[in-house]
C-alpha cells in the first residue's frame, strides 16, 4: 500500500512523517512528495497543514495542478484522505484567517476564529484536551471517549452539515475536532503528537480498507 | 476541558543532559534521547530541550539529538538555546522539533519573531523571557542570563505577543536552580497581561510549587528540570498530585 504525505511547503511536517513511519508495517510505504503522478498512484493521502489557512491554501495553489489532483483523488475517485489541523480546515468552502480565502470546498462550511469570550480563553488553544466522540468513525476505532489529544490552533472549522462531525472538544464552545464524510477524514488535533492514542488513530487510517 | 501541562526540561550541553544551579556548576546526567523517551513514556505532556551554552559553542550536535528524539517521542518537542535566525528555526523544525524557544535573538532583532511566526505559524514560536527583579519591576536578560537588556519584562511580554509568539516561557532568574518555587508575582502579572499561554519556569523544588504556578501564577503549563531529573519525583507523581489539588491534568 502506498501512502503519500503531501509536501506542499505547509510548514513543519517532520513529526507527521516520523509518526506514520513509526506505525507503518512492511507492507505500507510512506512517501513524502508533491509529485502529481505519485499522488495519483497512491492508495491513501495525508494532507498536513500548519500556519494560517491562507498560507496553506496559497502554498497548495502554488503547485500547478495540485488542487485538481487532490480533488480527483478525494472527490472523483473517493480514495481515503486524512487532513490534519489546517489540512482539515482546508476542506471548508472559505476561511477567515488573515483575509477571506477560498478553501477546497469538499465539506461545506467555514473556518473562523475561536470565540475567546473577551480574553477568558487564551488563544492559541494549546495543549491536551479531551475529545467527545459524537458518532462512530473508522479512524476513532479503539479510542475511548474522553481520550486526550494534542491541540494547537486559534481557528475552528464549522461545517454546515453537523452529520460529518465525529468528535468535538470543549474550549470556549464545542469545537469540531474530528470529521468523517465517506472517504474524507480530518482531525483538528495532531495525532502525530498525541502519544500512543494519536498513533492508534494513524494506525486506524493506515488499516482502512 | 483543556488540561494544564507538565513539561520536563532537559538542559543539554554538547549533546549531554546537564542542569545547573543558577546557570553554573553543571552536573552531567545522561543521554537526552533516552531521557526524553523516559519522560514521554511516563506521561510528560511535552518535552523541552534547552541547549544552554549554544551561543558560544559548536551547536550542530543538537540537530542530531533533536532528530533522534523526534523519531522516538510522539509528544511535542520544544527546542531552545542559541537560535539566532529564521534559518536556525527552519533547521530545527526540519530535524523534528515542533516548537522553538527564542530568547536572545527575540530581544536583539524583533524581525526574527515576526518573520518566523509568519513563515512557520505562531504555534511553533515560543519566546523565552529570562527575567530578574530590579526594584518593583523585572528586567529581561539575554545570553543565558549573562546580559541585562534593561527592558521591562511585562512590556516585553506584550510586545512579543503582538510580534507573533504563540506562547511565552517565563523564567525567573532569581529563582532558577534555587528550588524555592516559581516567582508567582512575575508569572501572574505576565499571564494577566497577555492572551497567549504562559509556561512558568525557574525554581521548582517540590510538587506544591507546580500547584502554585498554575493556581496562583495563572500559568497554562509548568516547566521543571531538577525535581524530575534527579528522580525526586516522576511526572506521574506530579500529575497525580496536581489532580488531587483539583488541577485538570492529562492522566
Amino acid at each position: 500500500m502506498k501512502v503519500t504525505i503531501v509536501d506542499y511547503n505547509s510548514g513543519n511536517i517532520s513529526s507527521v512523517i516520523n509518526s506514520f513511519r513509526e506505525v507503518a508495517n512492511d507492507k505500507v510505504s510512506i512517501m513524502v512528495t508533491s509529485d502529481l503522478n505519485k499522488i495519483k498512484s497512491s492508495d491513501k493521502i495525508v494532507l498536513p497543514g500548519q500556519g494560517s489557512f491562507k498560507n496553506c491554501m496559497d502554498a497548495l495553489n502554488k503547485i500547478k495542478g495540485l488542487p485538481d489532483t487532490l480533488n480527483e483523488f478525494a472527490i472523483t475517485n473517493k480514495k481515503p484522505l486524512l487532513g490534519i489541523c489546517v489540512g482539515l480546515q482546508m476542506f471548508a468552502d472559505i476561511g477567515y484567517e488573515e483575509t477571506e480565502t477560498k478553501g477546497l470546498g469538499w465539506i461545506s462550511g467555514k473556518v473562523s476564529k475561536i470565540n475567546n469570550q473577551n480574553g477568558k480563553y487564551k488563544l492559541p488553544h494549546i495543549g491536551w484536551n479531551e475529545i467527545n466522540i459524537v458518532k462512530e468513525s473508522k479512524i476513532l476505532q479503539n479510542i475511548k471517549n474522553n481520550s486526550h489529544m494534542y491541540f494547537v490552533h486559534s481557528y475552528e472549522f464549522i461545517p454546515n452539515d453537523k452529520n460529518v462531525i465525529s468528535a468535538t472538544t470543549d474550549y470556549s464552545s464545542d469545537i469540531v475536532c474530528s470529521i468523517e464524510k465517506e472517504n474524507i477524514f480530518g482531525t483538528q488535533f495532531h495525532p502525530e503528537k498525541s502519544d500512543k492514542i494519536g498513533l492508534n488513530l494513524i494506525k486506524n487510517f493506515l488499516n482502512l480498507k | 476541558m483543556l488540561k494544564n501541562r507538565i513539561i520536563p526540561c532537559l538542559d543539554v550541553k554538547n549533546g549531554r543532559v546537564v542542569k545547573g544551579i543558577n546557570f553554573v556548576d553543571l552536573k552531567d546526567a545522561g543521554d537526552p534521547v533516552e531521557q526524553a523517551k523516559i519522560y514521554s513514556d511516563g506521561g510528560a505532556d511535552e518535552i523541552c530541550f534547552l541547549d544552554i551554552t549554544a551561543s558560544n559553542e559548536n551547536r550542530d550536535i543538537i540537530y542530531d539529538v533533536v532528530e533522534k528524539t523526534s523519531k522516538k517521542c510522539f509528544v511535542p518537542l520544544t527546542v531552545g538555546g542559541g537560535i539566532r535566525s529564521v534559518e536556525d528555526i527552519n533547521k530545527l523544525l526540519n530535524c523534528g522539533a515542533d516548537k522553538v524557544s527564542i530568547n536572545t535573538a527575540a530581544v536583539e532583532n524583533s524581525k526574527v519573531v515576526i518573520e518566523s511566526s509568519k513563515k512557520f505559524g505562531a504555534q511553533c514560536i515560543v519566546v523565552a523571557i529570562d527575567a530578574k527583579k530590579n526594584g518593583d519591576k523585572w528586567e529581561v536578560f539575554t545570553h543565558g542570563g549573562r546580559n541585562n537588556s534593561g527592558i521591562d519584562a511585562l512590556e516585553y511580554a506584550k510586545k512579543m505577543e503582538k510580534n507573533g509568539a504563540g506562547e511565552l516561557l517565563v523564567t525567573s532568574m532569581d529563582r532558577d536552580g534555587t528550588q524555592v518555587g516559581y516567582d508567582i508575582d512575575l508569572m501572574s502579572k505576565i499571564s494577566s497581561k497577555v492572551n497567549i499561554p504562559v509556561i512558568a519556569s525557574g525554581g521548582v523544588g517540590n510538587l506544591d510549587h507546580l500547584v502554585d504556578g498554575i493556581k496562583l501564577g495563572k500559568a497554562s503549563a509548568v516547566l521543571a528540570a531538577s525535581i524530575f531529573h534527579y528522580g525526586k519525583h516522576s511526572v506521574k507523581e506530579a500529575k497525580d498530585y496536581l489532580d488531587s489539588k483539583g488541577i485538570p491534568v492529562r492522566i
